[in-house]
Parts: C-alpha cells; structure tokens; sequence
C-alpha cells in the first residue's frame, strides 16, 4: 500500500513539475480560461441542484411571469429572477443551466465520437499505406468539401427519416451526437494518419516489428500514445466547434427537441424578442455559449503552443 | 609572438533554463595565429560548437556570453552591437556549417547567392562579382564552373555543394574561417576532398580556421593546433602533434586511446568508464574527476587551471609543479 | 576463441536483391510523359556468416548496406534471392510459420538509440518487450529479474529500469538497446551502424560490451558500418558493397594487409591517419553516383585508375583469389599494379 502511494505521490510531483503544468501556469488568460470552463462545467453538470426552477417542469411554470426583466421584481406575482424569464415566465438563469448541460454532453459525446473514428481509421491508413490509405483518405477528402454542417445535416435528415415516429423524440440527442460526430471526423484522421507515418518510419518501431510483435499492438501500444497529443488538442478545439455546431442546429430547429432546449434553442427562442426590447432572453443565453466557447478555444491554443516542442 | 589574430578570455556562454543556469562553455581562453589553423575537438556537449556561434555572434538566444571576451585584431567583438556584429560577419568573419544542404538557399541560384555576398561586403562591382564568384568555383573545385554557376543547390551532389559553401564563405577573403562539422554529414571518400580544398585555399589566402569536429582524423592531418574541450572547459590545447602522440591531460589519454586504428588488430579498444556529465550535472572541481583513474582530493575540492607541459597547455592537478610527490604518487 | 571454418553457416544470403520502386504518382507520370523509376538498392548479393563469427558490410551511403540489414531481419522484403538462417529461408513467404519461431534466435541493434527507444516507455518496459512478445515469460516477478539481470549484462544498474530514455546518455541508451536485442537470448544479431551516432570514448564502450557479450554468449553478429576502424576491430570478415553490389569479400586481416579491389584500395587511402607524419590520405576521386541511373559496365568504373573498355562494358563477375572473392575485370586479368592507383595526393 505504502508503495502504491508512493508512486501516486511521484506521479503527482512529476505532473506538478512537468513542462505542461509550467506552461500553464505562465499563461494567465489560459488560468481564465480553465477557471470559466471548469465554473461553467460544474455548474452544467448539478444544474438539477443549483438552478432555482426546473426550467422544464411545466407545472412550475408560471406564465404571469412572462417576460420579467433581470432583478426586477415581476409587477403582477412580485417574483425577481437573475437574469429575468421567457415568455412563458421560464428563469433564463435556470434555462442556461440546463442548457449548458445539454450542448456540453453533445459538445463532448460527438468529439468522442468523431475522435474514435479518426484515431482507428488514421492509424490504420498511416501504419497499412497502400490502397487502405488510399481509399481512407480519399472518402476523407471528398467529405471535407462539404462544409461540416451540411454533412452534420444530411445525417441528422437520413437518420431521422429512417427512424420510426415513437422513437424520434427521445433518440434526438443520440442521432445529433453522430451526426456532428461523423461530420467532423476527417480532421482527426488526417493528423492521426500523419503522425502514424512518422512514428512508423522511427527505428523503435522497427525494434517492436523486429521482436514480432504483430500490427495492432503495434499501433496500440507504441504509435497510439504519441497520437493522443496532436489529437487531444484538435479535440479541445473541436469541442468549442462541436458545441457550436450543436448551437447552430438548434437555432435552426432541427437538433435537440424543444423539450429539452439546449443553449441553441434558446437564442432561436431569444432571437425572436430581440424587436421588442426583452433583450435579456436573447443575451444572456448568448453569452453563455461565447463564453463557453472561447475559453475552450483559448486552451485549445495552449495546449497546441505546449505542445509544440518548436516553440518552447 | 605576433599580436594574436583572435583572441578568446574567459569565454563563457550560459542558458537560462527553469531548472537554473546552464553553464555551456566555462571560462574557456585560447589564442589565434593569422593563417593557423586550430582544431576544437570534444564529444558531444562539450561546448564547441557553441564556442563558434559565440565567436560568430550567433548564439541562439537565450543562450548569451555570460563572461569574458573576444577580441579581433584586438578590437573586442563580443559586446558589438547587431548591426557591426551583422558586417563582420562573412566580411571578416566566415562559416561553414555541417549540412551544406542547409546553409544554401535551395531557391537561388548559386551563383547570385556567392555574388550577393561579394557585393555585400567588398566594393566589387555586380559585373567583377560574378567574375569572382566563377574563380571561386574554380578554385574550390568545382568542374565546368563557368558552366555551372547559374545552378540550384540541389543540382549538386553532397560534396559538391560542401565545396561551394566553402566558395561563399570565403567569398569576401574573411581573415577567419569557422567551419563547423564541415565533412560529418558527407562519405569517407568526400570527406578526404573538402578537407584538401578547405585547408589549400586557406593556407593560400593566409586564412585562419577554427575547425570544429569530434574526429580526431581531420584535425590530424589539417590543424597545426588542437583544443580539447570538456564539459565546457578547456582540458588540453597544444601543438596537434603533441596533443596525438604525448597527451597530458587523462581525458585526452583516454580520448586518444579510445579511437579504432586501422594498424591495431581484433583486440579491445581502450575506454573511459562512464560518460560526460550533463551541464546540469558537472561535478565540483575537476569535470572529468569521477570519469579519471588518477584522480585525487584536490581535483574534488578546486578546479585546476591550465599547467605548461612540453608545448602544450593541460587543465590538470598532475601537472602542477607544485604538487607534493606523495600526492602524485597516487 | 576457434573457429570451426567447415561447420555449416549460420546465416548464408545468395543472390540477394531488393528493387525499390521510386515512380512518381500514376497521375503526375501520366501528365509529364515519364517512364516508372526503379533502384537496385540491393542486386545479387551472396555471403556467409559462420556461427560464432563477426561479418561486417563496409560500404558509404547508397550502398544498400542498411537494406541488406532490414532484409535479413525481415523488416524488408527481398525482390529476389534467399536468406538461409540455419537453413531455413527465412525470406520464403510459404514459410511464415517456421520464420516466426526462427524470430526469437535473431535480433536486431539499429544506429541512433535515441530513435529506437519509444520516449515514453520505461526502460524496464523497452527490455522486457521481446520477453513477453515471444511469449517467453509472462510472470512478473520473473520477468523483473530478467530484465535485472539483462541490465547488470550491459553495464547498467538494475534500478536503471525505472527510469524514462531521455534519462540516458547516447551510450547508455545503446547499452539499452544491445539489453532488449540480447532479451530473448538470440544466437545472431544484425547491429546497424551501432555506434555510429557515438562519441568515440563512448564507441569503445560500446564496441568493447559488444565483444565481450560475444564472447560470452557465442554470438554471431552482421555489422554494417561505413567505418573501417570499426570493422578492424570487430570483424572476421568483410564485405566491401558498392551501389548494391559486393565489390570484395575477404577474411580482415587479408583485407586490410592486400586490398584487392580498387575501391577496396580508395577506401582504406582514405581513412585519415593518426600517428604524425604517417601515411598520407589520398583522396578519392569523384563521388557515389545516383543509384537510380548507374553507370554501365562496372558501376566503380568512373571513378576507377584501373577502368578500361571491357569495365565500361561488362559488368565483373567474382574472381577468387587467395580466401577473397573480388569484382574486378583488372584483378581477374592480372592488370593490378602494386603502385598507389593514380588518384591526386593529399597535400
């Protein structure tokens, strides 16, 4: 036991010595960041625990609270909300709460998603070459001419269509996740593909095929771990993608049902007070997705800069 | 003795790192002749091709001449600024680098790339430039070369593109010449022709080199002086001879012992146990004490300064005239 | 140590070659109207390595040395010939269950240790490799003692293990690598330019373990190297290869006391000498030519003193003489003088 800790306590140290953790303390705007992301994560995440109201518990709903602006007691029921109610008397606050929940989880998912099929067929078309990469590539390349919401789209449409009615409602989340998750797998294939073809030619990869050690372990055990880093970082700028791609199908009302509304949902409902002055239903949804986006964004970046031995 | 053409005092070039400052080259001081040829030699890491960039002004940064001096002609070129640094650079200060692939402009044609620095630096008109540069080619060896100064870099074969590396460092007749690894990257037979060129050509011009290399082979038969470097420190420097034939300093002993002859039979070589201490590692005193089998008290405690031995200068306590029979005798 | 010259070879290699394809895409020849592009890397090569004993293949970049190399230990398939390793073809596609149990009895060392070290293993990780992938051992306890005990053989502390490459000089990481090739207790190792990424302190070492391990294991070893010092001290015999092709082989003593093949020759001239006012080198006329577009006839023929009509012609066959087998049309006829061949001296 003793030992074990001993070893966890070395890893520690060593992760709290490490070049990365260096950089990263160095880097105020990246402390920001993290802070924001990890704020706005947790938040999302016991939402059900910190949000004043179920947003989407109809029977909690009043509609005389319609339209409350921020901190401003309501002037028939006297109700004050942070950041004020919809139309239907629903707590902005508590909305992006939830909603923040549902864009990170399909934010995450189709990342995980687009990443396992990136990392698989690019490590295979980098370590097999030949016409396996020819053909992975190819298919990668012609789907990379078409913008990554028109793809997201056309297999959000099929997948709906080939559903059955009863099951549309509660598997929408699920065909979004592949949808967007499917889209945007080339990114990943390629930069996995180009990191294989380098580790391949190294001599310790040679030492691995010279002891017979078959393919896959090969790829596994010896190429994978020096993709992770390349991809990690793609990942985390592709999640901030992810969530606004995730936005952008909501806004146009063919991603999450309106039951559960997702940051996107909310600016399409927002959008359409912007006219009449109840700006903040509009607002304040908005700022939760840049904020949300740029602080991924911005350790995106980091993380592409630390690692980057160049330009250390 | 002539006044020195190059003059290095107490060299030292440090690195910032987050782990403290790294020491690369250590309070390191040697002399040049106009026209000598002086060969740095050292394992990897022992600090000699960064002596040259601090020579040269090119230190990548943050590495910085933390001590010391150099001089030209007596006139002291470590603290220039930049823009003075930039003019004697290739004017009088020339350099060849390992990979001749590299320190070409793959996108010029290697005739405007010699003629560019020609004019640079001399007053030669366009026209006596490029007349120059076909003599230059020509006199580095380079056949047809009238014929062949409007090709790219990658028209030539390794050492043909050593050879006009050479050309263009030598293009504005530099009263010194840094070449640093120049024959490493090339085979053994070309190795032997750039060698040839490099050292006719600048005996002829009466130019002097520092020739950086870890092979003892080239300095044999190229330099009149050798310095051995040692974890940034100067252990050895003496007549090249001297230095092969009757080394003073151990590691130098063993340095030359350790090299595969062609004359020795299938026998075992001569080493040194272990390796060269990092720079975030080199032991107090004498660098190369844990590595020496005739070290004692004294090269733990103070790091020995540079002892006359015949006509060479070593860097070891077994030297010192000083020293009391009883500690020599171990 | 004796050795038996009758017994059977460990590994014999007859007629061995390897053409690498080095067109352009089918799309960019198509447009620029060019014909598909081959390299001989490797054309007809044929030697023999007995057990227990040190061959080593000299030869300067573009020779196919590493080729060879990569061929013998199967990294590379041959184009043509056969590599016998205790008579079986290991290079036999019919034969691939045989060749994978032949494995475990050949390993390889390869130039720069800090490119055949995977980064982010542990160095007890990088030994224990061949040990748990031919499936030798599987218990931890023994393997850990394993590795141990390979580690205390290289000249390197057991609790080495524990530590990541970077942690290791250059020496101390090829002492690393000859641990892992020597894991799974091999009888023939093929050792790629093994300390030419060395200083030469630490090339003594290394070269020094090397022999040694050798010694104590009856190892039979193929050492490519460009370095003739190198392969004075190592080798029983030598292959001399120039643009994919054996231009000598002969015992090393013989080699080096009577060079046969002019190129044999320029090579040793050129080795620099250390003892002053020794030997001059000579310096070597002309340079390698691109292996895509050799030259006809002998391929050594331009650069040759000795070259006449025949060699610009004919490619040589081998010529036996005295325990070596040379290429040269001027060695079979008799045309070699004993005086320097006529390459320009250094100054």
């Amino acid at each position: 036991m003793a030992a074990a800790d001993a070893v966890r306590a070395g890893r520690l140290r060593r992760a709290l010595d490490s070049d990365l953790f260096y950089s990263f303390r160095r880097s105020p705007l990246t402390v920001v960041a993290a802070v924001v992301v990890l704020v706005i994560g947790l938040a999302a995440l016991l939402a059900p625990w910190i949000a004043p109201t179920d947003p989407f518990d109809p029977s909690s709903l009043d509609l005389m609270d319609g339209k409350t602006p921020p901190l401003k007691p309501n002037e028939f029921t006297g109700h004050t909300f942070l950041l004020g109610t919809d139309d239907q008397g629903r707590d902005v606050f508590s909305a992006i709460l939830y909603g923040a929940r549902i864009s990170l989880l399909v934010g995450f998912a189709s990342v995980v998603v687009s990443m396992a099929i990136g990392i698989a067929l690019g490590l295979l078309a980098g370590y097999r070459g030949g016409w396996v990469d020819s053909v992975i590539m190819r298919v990668a390349d012609v789907q990379l001419t078409f913008p990554d919401l028109l793809v997201a789209l056309m297999i959000f449409g099929i997948a709906r269509g080939a559903l059955p009615i009863a099951a549309q409602e509660h598997m929408a989340i699920p065909v979004l996740i592949l949808s967007i998750g499917i889209a945007k797998w080339p990114q990943y294939a390629r930069t996995v593909r180009g990191v294989t073809m380098v580790e391949r030619g190294k001599d310790y990869v040679q030492a691995a095929r010279v002891v017979g050690l078959p393919a896959g372990k090969i790829m596994r055990r010896h190429i994978l771990p020096n993709v992770l880093g390349p991809v990690l970082v793609i990942a985390t700028l592709g999640l901030s993608l992810a969530i606004i791609t995730e936005a952008t199908l909501s806004f146009l009302g063919v991603g999450v049902p309106p039951t559960s509304p997702s940051l996107g949902t909310l600016l399409r409902i927002g959008q359409e007070y912007i006219a009449s002055g109840e700006w903040w239903i509009l607002f304040f949804p908005a700022i939760a997705l840049v904020a949300i986006a740029l602080s991924v964004n911005l350790l995106g970046d980091w993380l592409r800069d630390a690692l980057n031995p160049r330009l250390r | 003795m002539t006044e020195p053409l190059l003059s290095v005092r107490d060299l030292t070039v440090q690195f910032p790192t987050r782990r403290g400052l790294l020491t690369a080259v250590d309070r390191l001081s040697f002399d040049l002749a106009p026209g000598e040829v002086l060969g740095l030699v050292g394992e990897s890491g022992a600090g000699k091709s960064m002596t040259g960039s601090a020579i040269i002004g090119l230190l990548e940064p943050p590495g910085r001449i933390a001590g010391g001096e150099i001089r030209l002609k007596g006139e002291r070129i470590d603290n220039l600024p930049a823009e003075a640094m930039r003019r004697i650079r290739g004017r009088r200060i020339g350099m060849i680098f390992q990979d001749p692939l590299t320190s070409l402009n793959p996108l010029i044609r290697i005739g405007d790339q010699l003629v560019e620095t020609i004019v640079t630096h001399t007053d030669r008109t366009p026209w006596e430039a490029k007349l120059h540069a076909a003599s230059l080619l020509e006199a580095v060896g380079i056949p047809a070369a009238r014929a062949r100064i409007d090709s790219y870099p990658h028209e030539f074969s390794g050492g043909m593109r050593q050879r006009v590396v050479i050309a263009l460092a030598l293009a504005a007749d530099p009263e010194l010449i840094i070449a640093d690894e120049p024959t490493t990257a090339l085979d053994v037979s070309v190795q032997a022709q750039i060698i040839a060129v490099l050292k006719d050509l600048c005996r002829d011009k009466g130019t002097a080199v520092i020739l950086i290399t870890h092979d003892m082979g080239v300095i044999a038969e190229t330099a009149d002086r050798v310095a051995v470097l040692y974890a940034g420190r100067l252990a050895e420097i003496g007549p090249v001879a001297d230095v092969i034939s009757r080394p003073h300093h151990p590691y130098t002993r063993g340095l030359m012992g350790s090299i595969p002859s062609l004359d020795g039979g299938r026998d075992r070589l001569e080493q040194i146990p272990g390796s060269m201490p990092r720079l975030s590692h080199i032991p107090p005193g004498c660098a190369f004490n844990p590595r020496c089998l005739q070290a004692f008290a004294r090269c733990v405690a103070e790091r020995p300064p540079a002892y006359r031995a015949d006509a060479s200068e070593a860097a070891c306590f077994l030297l010192d005239p000083a020293m009391s029979p009883a500690e020599a005798a171990r | 140590m004796t050795i038996d010259r009758n017994a059977p070879p460990l590994l014999r290699v007859e007629d061995l070659a390897r053409v690498f394809d080095v067109s352009k895409p089918w799309l960019a020849r198509m447009i620029e109207r060019e014909p598909r592009r081959f390299v001989k890397a490797v054309d007809g090569v044929s030697f023999s390595i007995a057990k227990g004993e040190t061959f080593a293949l000299v030869g300067e970049s573009g020779s196919g040395k590493s080729t060879i190399a990569r061929m013998v230990v199967g990294l590379i398939r041959p184009t043509r010939g056969r590599i016998l390793f205790d008579n079986v073809d290991i290079a036999d596609p019919g034969r691939t269950a045989d060749v994978a149990r032949l494995r475990r009895r050949f390993q390889m060392i390869f130039q720069d240790p800090f490119a055949s070290l995977n980064p982010r293993f542990r160095v007890d990780a990088i030994i224990a490799e061949p040990l748990t992938a031919f499936g030798l051992m599987s218990d931890r306890a023994e393997i850990e003692a394993r590795v141990a005990d390979l580690l205390k053989l290289v000249r390197l502390d057991p609790a080495d293990g524990r530590k990541y490459p970077h942690e290791f000089s250059g020496g101390q990481r090829q002492r690393i690598a000859i641990a892992r090739a020597l894991a799974a207790n091999p009888e023939f190792i093929v050792c790629d330019e093994p300390t030419s990424a060395l200083d030469v302190s630490v090339q003594a070492q290394v070269l020094n373990l090397m022999r040694d391990l050798q010694d104590e294991f009856g190892l039979t070893y193929l050492l490519i190297t460009h370095n003739l010092a190198v392969v004075r001290h190592m080798a029983d015999d030598v292959g001399v290869l120039y643009l994919g092709r054996l231009a000598e082989v002969a015992p090393t003593e013989e080699l080096f006391a009577r060079p046969r093949h002019p190129y044999t020759r320029m090579l040793l001239d050129a080795v620099p000498d250390l003892r002053p006012g020794g030997r001059p080198r000579r310096a070597i006329t002309g340079e390698i030519p691109n292996p895509i577009d050799p030259p006809p006839g002998c391929t050594f023929h331009p650069r040759c003193p000795l070259a006449d009509d025949r060699c610009r012609r004919e490619a040589p066959g081998y010529t036996r003489d005295g325990g070596a087998r040379v290429a040269c049309h001027a060695v079979e006829e008799g045309r070699t003088e004993t005086a320097p061949p006529a390459a320009f001296a250094l100054a």
